[in-house]
């Protein structure tokens, strides 16, 4: 409860100074565009499409999930988060924010993509949405436990995606195969391996973030 | 009301190789005001920020204790209210707005009565629904001692607590540490003679830099 208190704080917030959503909605409208430029009348493959997916998804990320911490940094406010409750509700709080942003941002990106891309035809959508969603968990645990471990730091900026490339490699990896899986048609069964991959990774990396938050936060 | 406890065993800290404080042994007690005083760069923030638990010490440690119940680290925030120049709240939302949201994320009810009362007092009243950020320094200063004292700490301590006040300002905010004192544990850390001369003990710092 208090910690979506705090999630409920920070949405307010975001919406009264757009810290985060506007970075994220010119980066995805810039990085498609770009794209459509480059691609031109040329006919991309569909395996491309589904990686350009995660491209932009991972960059996006890179642009807007730090914000979570860094702009309480940037405010000077993050004493009065110590302050106001213990680093299990402040992960927490943070943790839901970027999760709602980045199914947000994931579900805009998603749509554009096969609304702009005739070849991006996903054949089995039930496991895609299994990728999705465990993706999108992933990527919001990871970057908010990197977003607290820069904010603290100068050159934030250059931090943050150096920082998150090795952390989330294994998970984009796993995404581009389920992605490419789902469009080739195949079963959920048939994918198993990858989906338990991606089910450790968030176990994993949720543990991880939980247990190490306390010390990064007190430092 | 519990007595509140904060013993300093030994502390010591250093920011690199610079020594700021050495061996401080010291117990508050509630319905005291302590005072911490000494030259800038000293220490003063220093210390009350590892009274707080916002920064940890080099050596030594803090022990807080709510009558005969050890506090927990993770449960120090709901026992202290903190005033200092380097606390900022939310530059985007109003004075009333920043104390709901405080008073919600502490998972405690927004008592809306005391923080009228506290309004008043601090002469914020008229102004409760104005963004922060079109407050002056001295506002926002006021306004501080109103997220501080709301959860009805047992433990305040204030850093410099009537930096950028007015005269009216440095009245309300004394007449609240006397208020304070009846029942709970104050400590000021401050170098203007007038703040120092409401404690009834000093630490001074320079006593502990070698």
């Amino acid at each position: 409860m208090k910690a979506f208190s705090l999630y409920k704080k920070d949405w307010q917030s975001e919406l009264r100074t757009r810290y985060a959503i506007n970075a994220l909605a010119m980066f995805i409208l810039v990085t498609i565009s770009v794209i459509m430029f480059s691609v031109g009348n040329e006919k991309i493959t569909e395996y491309l499409t589904g990686g350009l997916l995660w491209v932009v998804i991972f960059f996006s990320a890179m642009s807007g999930l730090s914000r979570a911490f860094v702009s309480e940094e940037e405010r000077g406010t993050t004493m009065t988060l110590h302050l106001l409750a213990s680093p299990s509700t402040i992960f927490s709080g943070k943790l839901i924010f970027n999760l709602v942003l980045v199914f947000l941002m994931n579900f805009v990106i998603t749509i554009l993509f096969s609304m702009l891309f005739p070849s991006f035809i996903i054949k089995n959508v039930v496991l895609f949405l299994i990728a999705f969603l465990l993706g999108n968990v992933g990527i919001a645990v990871s970057s908010t436990i990197i977003a607290a471990i820069i904010s603290k730091a100068s050159s934030k900026g250059t931090l943050y995606p150096v920082l998150s490339f090795p952390i989330l490699l294994p998970l984009i990896l796993t995404l581009l195969e389920l992605t490419k899986f789902s469009m080739d048609g195949n079963s959920v069964e048939a994918s198993s391996v990858e989906i338990f991959v991606l089910v450790c990774y968030d176990v994993i990396m949720g543990t991880a973030s939980y247990l190490l938050f306390d010390f990064i936060w007190k430092e | 009301m519990t007595d509140y406890s904060v013993e300093l065993n030994n502390l010591t800290k250093y920011f690199g190789r610079r020594l700021i404080f050495n061996g401080i042994s010291f117990n508050f007690t509630s319905q005291n005001i302590y005072g911490i005083s000494g030259p800038n760069g000293s220490g003063k923030s220093t210390l009350v920020k590892i009274i707080a638990n916002l920064n940890s010490a080099t050596k030594g440690k803090v022990v807080h204790k709510s009558g005969e119940k050890l506090i927990e680290p993770e449960e120090l925030h709901n026992y202290i209210g903190f005033v200092s120049p380097y606390l900022f709240l939310y530059d985007e939302f109003t004075a009333e707005e920043n104390l709901i949201h405080s008073s919600r994320i502490r998972g405690i009810h927004y008592g809306k009565e005391k923080a009228d009362h506290l309004f008043n007092e601090l002469n914020l009243f008229d102004r409760r629904n104005d963004l922060v950020r079109g407050y002056s320094s001295g506002m926002k200063q006021r306004l501080k001692f109103i997220f501080a004292l709301l959860h009805e700490p047992q433990l305040l301590i204030f850093d410099e607590p009537t930096s950028n006040l007015d005269a009216t300002g440095k009245e309300a905010v004394y007449s609240i540490i006397k208020n304070e004192l009846k029942n709970n544990l104050v400590i000021i850390a401050s170098n203007e003679e007038t703040d120092l001369s409401l404690c009834g003990r000093v630490i001074e710092l320079e006593q502990f830099k070698s």
